[in-house]
Parts: structure tokens; sequence; C-alpha cells
């Protein structure tokens, strides 16, 4: 390498960096050094409060966490502080993996539905396709959760729809443990919109002579479905699902919002991201939040992972790719 | 004669289509044209009346949901909103641009790597650095201010446009930076002579989703903004929920509900493609 070779590569390197600075300071200060912070406040008993008398408690977060499921309540930590297990964190985990399992999927299968409605040749497309984003638009509002609340309460609007069409006996929904966490499922699935426009993107990239190879084998239109457009926009499944799993294990404002800060009634709708909050801004529990947010983190890696590794199963990559 | 049934056929089947498309279509957006006509009808008739026509029409709700809360208005609550999200759109494009251009054209050491870590902290949960984001900004003294929300952004902490950007300017012909090159231009002349102006769609697409999120955004706004003055809209009309999650003036929230989404409606329809777009690319080409 002659000198000048050697000066204009630190002078490139030296510009590149320029321009990455921000972002590389973002990343040390606001996402690197918290994450690692966080990660060992983990082990701490952190109160925001009063800062002065953290202690480092070993696992006595994460006994106090899962203590419940080995029949542990009572504990003591290293420090010999005496602890209590959380009775119900465990609830919260169960209350996010339900959500996450069935709001997925459905929103998944049914942004997939309209997509294929959406790619046919028809007139008023995009008008159409305009109007089936609008819930997508405005459903991660304040807003649209606290109409939410006015939609689903006992003298709401979907009682009186349902007792047009017959229905009697109907129980306010947000307010009956047994169903809130349904109306929260729903409010999500009809958020469809980003998920559809993205389908809709791979649908038309489909090239239209593999439609027309199996039409003339007399392939039915179902038929079609599932042996030509179902592997072709398989990787756009995995990138749909991995993406929506991710923030829905995070879900904050409606639950927050339905529940008016709580975990509404029976704690139906503690969602994780809302119990975290509550433990680290109502509790000043912040060494509990953060390990907490560890395990979240935790729980998304893995059930990452485990969609990767299966995805060879039913994801195809075409020649093309 | 077969050719010309099957083309009855197929008219028939695109008009049951367009039926389809439009039955099921008033049924998603009926909740919020429901909201907005409840807004005009009187606080006892939002439970009674349940059409879409309002029997009598008023504005005592947007007067009586203005008055906001703490005696700071509604008028306060879209200025601060408004503010801090344009102040965000210039942070985002700024320094999401700027990233992107290094790691969408530059060449430089170590880019694969920092690439790599870019896009992990795209389906990085925000919890994980909830706490110790808070004791910062709070040792800093900017909890009750704009600041933790501006500020990260100033720094591409939204590694979603960072990547939008980078597939755009990837995409972009690289025959204009040799001829610019030659004409004298250095990395940063090409950066705002040609990258800049050839990647303003996307760049719009950036402020867009800024906007949107930025105003829509609850839990940020939850956490640092602590005086009824800086109460932001989101912010504002979560004060109509009691902590029961009961709410006492429906006709105020359900109007100045409808107010917090003309903004963006506004925009989503008079900037359509640049969504469309935006929500395709970021997507497929992950």
């Amino acid at each position: 390498m002659g000198r000048n070779n050697i000066s204009s590569f630190f002078k490139r390197n030296t510009v590149a960096y320029l321009f990455l600075l921000p972002w590389l300071i973002g990343f040390l200060v606001f996402t690197l050094y918290p994450m690692l912070y966080s990660l060992y406040l983990g082990f701490t008993d952190y109160d925001f409060t009063k800062p002065g008398s953290t202690a480092f408690i070993g696992f006595g977060n994460y006994i106090k966490m899962f203590g419940s499921a080995f029949g542990i309540q009572d504990f003591k930590a290293i420090t010999g502080e005496a602890m209590r297990v959380d009775p119900y964190y465990l609830k919260s985990v169960s209350v996010t993996f339900f959500y996450v399992f069935v709001s997925v999927p459905l929103k998944l299968v049914f942004a997939l539905f309209v997509a294929l409605l959406m790619s046919q040749k028809l007139r008023f497309i995009p008008f159409y396709r305009a109007v089936y984003y609008i819930p997508t638009l405005l459903g991660g509002s304040v807003a649209i959760a606290v109409l939410w609340r006015k939609l689903f309460e006992k003298n709401g609007l979907i009682n009186d729809i349902l007792g047009y069409m017959g229905f009697t006996d109907l129980p306010g929904w947000i307010t009956n443990p047994k169903y809130a966490l349904s109306t929260l499922v729903l409010l999500t699935v009809w958020q469809f919109g980003s998920s559809m426009i993205i389908f809709l993107a791979a649908l038309k990239q489909i090239p239209p002579d593999y439609y027309e190879a199996t039409s003339i084998d007399g392939a039915n239109k179902v038929k079609q479905f599932f042996a030509i457009t179902l592997p072709f926009i398989s990787p756009i499944i995995l990138f749909n699902l991995i993406m929506q799993m991710i923030s829905a294990f995070q879900t904050f404002t409606q639950a927050y919002i339905i529940g008016g800060g709580k975990g509404g009634v029976m704690n139906s709708t503690l969602f994780y991201s809302l119990y975290l909050y509550i433990q680290g801004w109502t509790y000043h529990e912040m060494g509990y939040a953060s390990a907490m947010a560890w395990v979240l983190l935790l729980i998304i890696g893995i059930f990452t992972v485990v969609i990767f590794k299966t995805s060879g199963k039913w994801v195809s990559y075409g020649s093309g790719e | 004669m077969s050719l010309l049934k099957s083309k009855t056929n197929s008219s028939i089947l695109k008009i049951l289509t367009h039926i389809f498309i439009i039955v099921l279509g008033v049924a998603m957006i009926y909740p919020i044209i429901w909201m907005v006509s409840s807004s005009f009808k009187p606080n006892n008739m939002i439970f009674s009346d349940t059409g879409l026509i309002p029997k009598s029409v008023t504005l005592t709700n947007y007067v009586s949901g203005w008055k906001g809360y703490a005696g700071v208005t509604f008028g306060r609550f879209f200025e601060n909103s408004l503010v801090m999200c344009l102040v965000a759109i210039a942070a985002n494009l700024a320094s999401c641009s700027m990233a992107a251009y290094a790691f969408g054209r530059l060449k430089f050491s170590g880019k694969k790597f920092w690439f790599g870590i870019m896009m992990i902290t795209l389906m990085l949960p925000a919890q994980v650095t909830l706490v110790p984001r808070y004791i910062l900004f709070n040792m800093f003294g900017w909890v009750g201010t704009y600041l933790p929300i501006i500020i990260p952004k100033f720094l591409a902490t939204d590694a979603f446009f960072v990547f939008l950007l980078v597939q755009f300017i990837r995409g972009l012909p690289k025959d204009l930076d040799e001829a610019a090159i030659i004409d004298g231009c250095g990395e940063t002349g090409i950066y705002f002579r040609i990258i800049l102006p050839l990647a303003i769609p996307a760049l719009i697409t950036t402020a867009l989703f800024t906007f949107l999120w930025t105003w829509d955004d609850f839990f940020n706004q939850l956490l640092y903004l602590t005086k009824p003055e800086t109460y932001t809209v989101s912010r504002a009309l979560r004060t109509f929920v009691g902590d029961s999650g009961s709410v006492s003036n429906w006709g105020g929230a359900l109007a100045m509900a409808t107010l917090s989404m003309i903004p963006c409606f506004v925009l989503f329809f008079s900037l359509q493609k640049y969504f469309v777009q935006g929500i395709a690319t970021s997507g497929i080409k992950g």
C-alpha cells in the first residue's frame, strides 16, 4: 500500500464515520449503555426514590418472578433481605402469551385474505386499499383506545348491534374478565393494514406465467393458492410473522387506556409491558422492572430464533432470490 | 357461446367482489364514523341514539372537550404536539439520512459489523433500555421536558428509518456519483447534491411516519411529560379516562379524539403513495 493509498484510506474512513457519528453516539448512549446498565440493575433492588440504598441481590428479582411456579412464597436474597414472590407476574406472562398467540395468526390470516381481495384487477382498488388502511393509521392512538372502551361497554355500540340481531343477555365486554382480553385482540387484528400492504406488494411480484402454467392443467383457484401463491409469498409471511410478534409482545397503550392505567378487571388485561411500567413507575421497583425487561428480551429472542429455525420447513426461497 | 357466458359470469363475479369489499370496508371503519357522528350528539344521547346520523347536532362536546385539563386548553396541547412532531421530523431526516448515506453508499472498515448492529436494534424491544434511559434523563434534569423524546431522534435511534433510507439509497444509480466526483465533489458534496435530492420520496416517507408515530405515541409522553402545560394531544386524551377506567365526559372525549385524528387523516390521504411505498419497500426488501 502506497502512502497515497493509506492517506485516502484514512480520509475515506474519517468521512464515513463522521456521517455515521450521530447514529453511533445514539447507539452507544441510548441503546448499548442502557442495555448493559439494565442488565446490571436487574440484579439489584434499585429504587428510583432512594438510589443510595441500592443493594446487589443476585437472582432475587428472577426468583420473585418465577418463584410461584416452584411453590416458593417468601425467600431471602443473598443480602439477607426478605423478599416475596410476585403473585401477578406469571399472570402478566399468560395474558401476553394468549394475546400474542391468538392475535398475530388472526391478524396475518385476515391481512392475507384482504390482500388477495385487493390484488384483483378491479377499479377503485387504490381507494379501497386506503379505506382498509384507516384502522391501522389511527388504531394505535389513545383516541381509538378511548373509543374502544365506549364501543364494548355494556350499553355500547357493539351490544346495540348484537341486540338488533336478536342477541340478549349481553355482557359488558371490557368489564367482564372473561372477554376483556378478547376485545384487545380484536383491536389489534383490526389494525391489519401494514401486513396487508406488504402482502399485496408480494402478491404483485408473482409472475403471471406461474399461474398460466397451472390453469392449463385445470388447477382450481384454491389449489393454485396453496400450490403457487403461498409458497411464493412464504418469506413475506415469515417477515410479517416476526415483526408482528415482536410488536405484540410490547403492547402497551391500548391496555393502559382500557384498563385505566391498571391491569383491568381481575388483571385480565395485565399486559407484560403494562406491568413492567406499573412495577417501575408506580411502585418504583426499577431493579425488578429491569429484570422483567431482560426476560422479555429473552422471550422475544427465543421466539424469533425458533421461528427462524423452523422456517426452513415452510418457507421456500425461489431460485431467483 | 361459452366465451360470452364466461364473460358475463366474470363481470357478475366482479360486481359481487366490489359489493363484498365495500360491505367489509364499511364494517371496518364503522366505529370511526360512529365516533365522528357521536361527537356531535348531545352528551345524554351518545348512549341512547346509536344511529349514524345524530337526531340533534350540537357543538357543546367540542366546547367542553376543548377546555382541556387543569386549566390548559386543547389549543395548547395541539400546539405542543405539532411543535414536537416538527422537531422530531427535522431530527430524524438529518440523522437517519446521514447514517443511511454511510451504510448505503460509503466504503469504510467495520461497515458490515455496524450495519448488523443496526439491524439488531431494529428488533430490540424498547423496554430493555427503558429504566436506564429514564435514570439518565432524570440525571440530566430532562424529565418534564420534550428533550427525552426529541434528543434521541437527533441521534438516529429510530433504526427503522435508517433501514428504510439505506434500502432506497442502495437502489439509486451510481453513475451520478462518478460524474460528481469528476466535477470535484467530495463525499459530503455527493450527499447534499445528489443523494438527498434523489432520496426525496424516501425522505417524505420518513417524515410522514415520524409525524404519525410521534403524534400517536403515548408511552414516552406518559413517562416524560409530567406538567399539564407540556401535555401533548395524546397525553391529554388520557385525562378523560379516570383511574378506575371510567369516563365522565364521553362527549368531550369523543370530540377531542375526533380532532386528534384529523392531522393524520389529512396527511394520509394527501400523501398516500408514500405510505404504500414506505411500507412495501422496507418490508419486501428486508
